[in-house]
């Protein structure tokens, strides 16, 4: 399976050339990642190949990565069903960067990016229609984005005296709390009191073997 | 006398409609009574589940999965437990996959048993509904008997089940599969060759081959355009490699190739469920890794060992080594995906949640285009559409 994986990566790395930058396979499925202006050519591509015949587009994604120059990638998984093979197509943008939209090539995607555009802010350009999907009328913010708090921003309570429902700004009674499970034996770099002299003493002893 | 000019009438349908499945809230344009146009709004029901999952562990995503498509939980939880296992690299025991086996296709039976006998109520037929959900009943005590759950099992688990079946349960199972069929008949008498059922289903919202892979469809709704995909058989999982059963498909994708599709379906589970019974090995129900599952109770009384790794799992969790996966699994209502992201920590890095219900829905306006507006009940109805997993 995995052989038959390679060849379909290299298969598309040299019909694709200067899209393709890297292809992959990991856990028994193929990644190819690719340059974000060329995504229409290359799912097309992908679609109509003898060899590909990625027919279905399952799934558009957004990952958000905030410590990279380009924070977002945007995963496109393919099926094939007439190959019985699968391919995932990443390509990185930012806040900023559109991506051609892929709804000519696939009409699937147009709920997949619209719902992109809602939890992340990646702008699909080209787009027929780019509205917000999951959340509810009027929100502001992606809430998907990693420095999206869990809790939001506001909450909502219907008011009696106002007869309707009011937007108010979070209070929580108590913090949100987090872990970080990093073992202190694991994370800690600095020596505890008293190994110091532990590694002293065996440089000391590798010295004198010298 | 002049020719007037008639506007055309727009129509919110829902979100508190009963035929409208839960919270959609559905625009349509309508042209007398034939729809022009139909504009889905999806989201009131969005609950954050992505969002939640990338501030838990692993073991507590888990249940988030039963809470999607609450008609069939154990079919989502199966894809999620599948992903993280292929992160980790490890497999479940041969009889941790048999009980998994058969309890994502009772999760079958009860999708297709909710759905056929909704879609019947939707068009006008009472009577299924309330056979129907004896039945559901029955599926239910299983799953309360093997996790104390009704319906939000969270019994697999990575690696495994959380438990073994309780005595006598296989068999219990092993003669409902065989009172079941008779149930099938029924709906059969009541539906197949029912005069008003076929005029509100045949040639509602067909759709060809090209088009259902064109909009991204999958499962029964793509089965019943004639295209023999089954992840079961293409891209087996877990011992559906194992198991004989056969893929029904339709010929028109109509609304009443859909129902047709689902009926045998239900047929083919109840033979898998059969085999499962059959054919259940015994031995360990899941891995004998106790840095992923945990001891049982017993040792953890007796060893420190225990104690300690019991202790870890369930405050701290696993820890997934990096890497990403999509893993499908053919849950009742098309290709459930997971596509899971690891950083190595504890917690989920992403988890992007693939629902078949969100490309069906999608699709509403093209099936329903020119149709009338009765029809639009009959196919939100026939694509099985439930909001728990649509809007996550």
């Amino acid at each position: 399976m995995d052989l038959a994986l390679n060849d379909l990566g290299e298969l598309i790395a040299t019909a694709l050339p200067n899209e393709v930058t890297a292809t992959g396979v990991a856990n028994g499925e193929l990644a190819v990642s690719v340059r974000s202006e060329t995504i229409v050519k290359v799912l097309t591509f992908l679609r109509d190949d003898v060899n590909c015949q990625f027919k279905v587009l399952m799934d558009v994604c957004g990952v958000d990565y905030p410590d990279r120059e380009e924070r977002f990638d945007v995963v496109y998984n393919l099926l094939s069903m007439t190959h019985n093979q699968r391919v995932r197509v990443k390509i990185r943008t930012d806040e900023k960067k559109p991506v051609p939209s892929v709804v000519s090539v696939f009409s699937s995607a147009n709920w997949w990016e619209r719902e992109a555009w809602d939890l992340f802010g990646i702008y699909f350009s080209g787009h027929p229609d780019l509205r917000r999907i999951m959340t509810d009328y009027g929100f502001e913010g992606h809430p998907l984005r990693k420095d999206f708090p869990l809790t939001g921003y506001v909450e909502i309570r219907y008011d009696d005296e106002q007869k309707r429902v009011v937007y108010e700004p979070v209070k929580m009674a108590q913090d949100f709390r987090s872990f970080d499970f990093i073992s202190p034996w694991e994370a800690m770099d600095a020596p505890l009191p008293g190994d110091e002299k532990a590694e002293q003493a065996d440089d000391a002893a590798g010295e004198g073997e010298g | 006398m002049s020719e007037k000019q008639i506007k055309n009438y727009n129509l919110n349908f829902g979100p508190q409609h009963p035929s409208a499945h839960g919270v959609l809230r559905l625009v349509l344009e309508l042209d007398g009574e034939v729809i022009d146009r139909a504009d889905p709004h999806v989201g009131l029901l969005h609950r954050g589940t992505e969002k939640l999952i990338e501030h838990k562990s692993y073991a507590q995503a888990m249940p988030y999965f039963d809470r999607l498509d609450y008609v069939s939980p154990q079919n989502q939880e199966h894809a999620f437990v599948l992903a993280t296992e292929k992160l980790l690299g490890i497999e479940a025991p041969p009889r941790g996959q048999y009980i998994r086996v058969l309890f994502a296709e009772i999760g079958r039976e009860l999708n297709h048993i909710f759905t056929v006998c909704a879609f019947a109520m939707d068009i006008g037929a009472m009577t299924p509904m309330l056979w129907g959900f004896e039945h559901r009943e029955k599926l239910m005590e299983f799953c309360e008997r093997v996790s104390g759950a009704r319906m939000h099992m969270a019994y697999f688990r990575t690696g495994g089940v959380a438990s073994d079946m309780p005595d006598g349960l296989a068999d219990d199972i092993d003669a409902w599969c065989d009172e079941f069929p008779q149930m099938i008949d029924d709906f059969e008498t009541l539906l197949t060759e029912n005069r008003i059922f076929k005029q509100r289903t045949v040639d509602i919202g067909g759709l060809s081959a090209e088009e259902a892979m064109d909009w991204g469809f999958s499962g029964p709704n793509l089965r019943a355009c004639g295209v023999p995909w089954d992840i079961r058989k293409a891209q087996p999982y877990d011992v559906y490699d194992k198991m004989d059963f056969d893929i029904p498909v339709g010929k028109t994708g109509d609304c009443y190739d859909r129902y047709l599709v689902r009926i045998a379906e239900m047929r083919q589970s109840l033979r898998i469920i059969k085999q499962c019974v059959a054919d259940m090995p015994g031995g360990p129900v899941k891995t004998d890794n106790h840095k992923i599952t945990p001891p049982s109770r017993g040792d953890m009384k007796q060893s420190m060992e225990s104690l300690i790794h019991h202790f870890k799992l369930f405050t701290e969790g696993y820890h997934v080594p990096a890497g990403d996966t999509y893993t499908a699994v053919e849950a009742p209502k098309g290709e459930f995906g997971v596509y899971l992201v690891s950083d190595g920590s504890n917690k989920p890095y992403r988890c992007k949640i693939r629902p078949p219900g969100f490309a069906h829905l999608q699709a509403l306006e093209l099936v329903s285009k020119g149709h009338m507006l009765a029809d639009v009940v009959a196919n939100i109805g026939a694509l099985d559409i439930v909001f728990g997993e649509i809007d996550r």
